[in-house]
C-alpha cells in the first residue's frame, strides 16, 4: 500500500533510467480545458516523472487586438478572456481605465459592482466544483451546481441583457441602472443559496471516494506557492493569508466585513475548503451589499467620456454630440501607465495599461492567475500516480481562455 | 507617432526625498540607491528605473527588502524610439501590502537581458512569453522556447511593427 502523504519519487530519475519512460500525451480531460490544454507527461509505470504543459491553442491575440480599439470598446473584449467571471474582467479593466483618468465612480456604481463581482465569483466557484467532482467521479453534484449557477445566469441576463458575456461595466459607472426587482431577485437566490452549499458538502465532504482521492494530493508548500507566482484559493490553501480584496481594498471592499479563509493543508482538499468557505464568504458580501445599497446615479459626471442616457439623447443636442464624439472618435487618456489588481475567483488579476495619450490604449497587458497556477502542475504532480494528475488540474481551477487570452 | 516616456535625474531626487517612508524607497537608500536611475511616483503607484545589467541585482534587493510575491511581467513596445523596449516588472509585498513597479529599457538591436528565474522561479513562463511576443531574448532562462504562437511562427507579434490583422 502506497502512503500517499509523501511522494513516491523524491527526485527526477537518473538519465540513463528514462529509456524506460514513457511519453503520454493527456488530452483534453477537464471540461474546461476542451482540446486546448495538452499535458505531456513522462511517466514510469503510472508515476509522473515530468510534466510540461503544452498551451497555446486558444491564443486569441486580445492583447494586439486591444491596442486597434478606442478604451471603452475594450470592455467587451475583456469579457472573453476568462468566460466564467466576466463581471470581474470588467471590474478590472474599468478600475484600471479610471485610475489613468483619476476619475470618480459614483458610490451606488461601486457596491453594484462589487454585488455582482461577488456573483461571478459564485459563478466561477460553482463551475470549478461541479467540473472539478465530475473528474473524481461524483456526476450529481455537477448536475447540482449547473442549476444554481443558472440562477445567476438570469440575474445576469435581466441586468445585462447577456447570460456569459455581460460587458455591463463601463468606465466610469454601469452601463444602466438595474431593473427594479433586481435586489428581490438576488436576495431569495442568497436566501436559499446556503442550503445547496450544505448540499454539495453533505454530498462530497463525508465521501470516502472523495476524500481520498483529494487528501495529500498535489501537495504545494507556502514557499513554492510564492515563488511560482500562484495566487488566490490554491495560495491561500497553502497556508498564505493574503487576499487583496482586504488587504489592498479597491472599489469600496474596506467597507464590507468578511473574513479570509486560509488552509494549512497545502493539497487539493485545502483548496477544495477554501474555494467551499469563500462562497460562504460572499454570500454575506452580497448580503452586506443589498442591505446598505445606496442610491443616486450610476454613472460618473463626465460627459466627455460616459455615454449619456437615452432620453437625453433624444431631447439635448449637447448629449447628442458628445455621444457622438465617444463612440466615433473615444476620449483621450492622459498619458501614462497603471497597474489595478483585484481578486478574481481564480486569485489575482492584474491590468497593466499604458496610455500615450490618445483614445487607444498604446499597450494592454492582462494578468490572469491561470497563466501562473500552471507552472506549479508539475511541482504538484511530480513524483505522483497519474490519476492524480487530474485531481490536481480539477483543483487548481484553471479556465483555458485566462492562460492563453 | 508614440514617444517613449523622459528619463530624470531630477525626478528620482523628488520621488526619494518625497517618500522617505515608502519601504521601497527606504530599503533602496540603505541599499544603493545609486543603482537606480529614475523613480516616479504616479497615481498612487511608485516605478523605479534600473540599468538592464542590474536587473537580477535590484530585483534579488527588492525581494530581501520584504517585496516577496513576483506578481507580472511585460513588455512595451516604443518603436520608434531607442531604447524601444520597455520590461515593467510588478511586485508585490504581502507584508507592507504594497506594490513596486521596476522597470528597465532595452535597445533594439538583439535586445537581451538577464533571466529572473533564478530569484524567482515563477517568471518562467512570464519570460517565455515576453520573447514569443516580442522576441527579447531572457539570459540563463531555462527553457526559452516560444508559449503561446507555434514554433515555426515568424515574428513577434506585440511588436508594433507587426500589423494587428498579421502578415498573412
Amino acid at each position: 500500500m502506497v502512503d500517499v502523504g509523501t511522494p513516491i519519487l523524491s527526485a527526477p530519475p537518473a538519465e540513463g533510467a528514462r529509456d524506460q519512460h514513457m511519453v503520454l500525451n493527456m488530452g483534453p480531460q477537464h471540461p474546461s480545458t476542451h482540446g486546448v490544454l495538452r499535458l505531456v507527461l513522462e511517466i514510469d509505470g503510472e508515476i509522473v516523472v515530468r510534466l510540461y504543459p503544452e498551451i497555446g491553442y486558444l491564443h486569441t491575440g486580445i492583447e494586439k487586438t486591444c491596442e486597434a480599439k478606442f478604451y471603452q470598446q475594450v470592455v467587451p473584449l475583456t469579457d472573453r478572456v476568462d468566460y466564467l467571471g466576466p463581471m470581474a474582467n470588467n471590474l478590472c479593466y474599468c478600475l484600471a481605465v479610471e485610475k489613468l483618468l483619476q476619475l470618480e465612480v459614483p458610490e451606488r456604481a461601486v457596491w453594484i459592482r462589487v454585488l455582482l463581482t461577488e456573483l461571478t465569483r459564485l459563478n466561477s466557484h460553482l463551475i470549478w466544483l461541479g467540473t472539478h467532482a465530475m473528474d473524481i467521479g461524483a456526476l450529481t453534484v455537477f448536475l447540482y451546481t449547473f442549476r444554481e449557477r443558472e440562477d445567476i445566469l438570469r440575474i445576469f441576463e435581466a441586468v445585462a441583457g447577456q447570460r456569459m458575456m455581460t460587458s455591463y461595466f463601463r468606465i466610469g459607472g454601469l452601463s444602466m441602472e438595474p431593473p427594479l426587482d433586481l435586489f428581490d431577485r438576488i436576495q431569495s437566490f442568497i436566501k436559499t443559496f446556503p442550503e445547496k452549499i450544505d448540499e454539495y458538502s453533505n454530498l462530497l465532504t463525508g465521501n470516502p471516494i472523495f476524500r481520498n482521492r483529494l487528501m495529500g494530493i498535489g501537495h504545494l508548500s507556502p514557499e513554492d506557492a510564492i515563488a511560482l507566482a500562484v495566487t488566490g484559493p490554491t495560495m491561500r490553501a497553502s497556508g498564505i493569508d493574503f487576499d487583496l480584496r482586504r488587504d489592498m481594498p479597491y472599489s469600496s471592499y474596506e467597507k464590507f466585513q468578511f473574513k479570509v479563509p486560509v488552509s494549512n493543508r497545502c493539497d487539493c482538499w485545502g483548496r477544495y475548503e477554501v474555494r467551499l468557505l469563500e462562497m460562504r464568504e460572499s454570500i454575506g458580501i452580497i448580503q452586506q451589499a443589498l442591505d446598505g445599497m445606496p442610491g443616486g446615479p450610476i454613472k460618473a459626471d463626465a460627459p466627455k467620456i460616459v455615454l449619456p442616457d437615452r432620453e437625453k439623447m433624444k431631447t439635448q443636442m449637447e448629449a447628442l454630440i458628445h455621444h457622438f464624439k465617444i463612440v466615433t472618435e473615444g476620449f483621450n487618456v492622459p498619458a501614462g501607465e497603471v497597474y489595478q489588481g483585484i481578486e478574481s475567483g481564480h486569485g489575482q488579476m492584474g491590468y497593466y495599461v499604458v496610455s500615450d495619450g490618445t483614445a487607444k490604449p498604446y499597450r494592454v497587458h492582462m494578468r490572469y492567475p491561470g497563466f501562473a497556477t500552471l507552472q506549479a502542475l508539475e511541482t504538484m504532480c511530480q513524483g505522483r500516480m497519474l490519476a492524480d494528475v487530474v485531481a490536481v488540474i480539477g483543483s487548481i481551477d484553471i479556465v483555458l481562455g485566462e492562460i492563453d487570452r | 507617432m508614440a514617444e517613449a516616456p523622459k528619463e530624470t535625474l531630477a525626478g528620482k531626487q523628488a520621488v526619494l526625498e518625497g517618500l522617505p517612508d515608502h519601504p521601497a524607497v527606504k530599503a533602496l537608500l540603505a541599499w544603493n540607491a545609486d543603482a537606480f536611475t529614475d523613480a516616479l511616483f504616479d497615481r498612487g503607484e511608485l516605478t523605479l528605473t534600473v540599468t538592464p545589467e542590474k536587473i537580477c541585482e535590484a530585483v534579488t534587493a527588492v525581494k530581501n527588502a520584504g517585496y516577496n510575491a513576483f506578481e507580472d511581467m511585460t513588455a512595451v513596445d516604443w518603436l520608434p524610439s531607442e531604447p524601444r523596449f520597455q520590461l515593467s516588472y510588478h511586485i508585490l509585498s504581502h507584508q507592507y501590502k504594497e506594490r513596486i513597479r521596476l522597470k528597465t529599457w532595452l535597445n533594439s538591436g538583439d535586445p537581451a537581458i538577464e533571466s529572473i528565474t533564478s530569484v524567482w522561479s515563477g517568471a518562467n513562463y512570464y519570460e517565455r512569453e515576453v520573447f514569443d511576443l516580442f522576441g527579447i531574448r531572457f539570459e540563463g532562462h531555462p527553457n526559452l522556447r516560444r508559449i503561446l504562437m507555434p514554433d515555426d511562427w515568424v515574428g513577434h507579434p506585440l511588436r508594433k511593427d507587426y500589423p494587428v490583422e498579421g502578415y498573412r
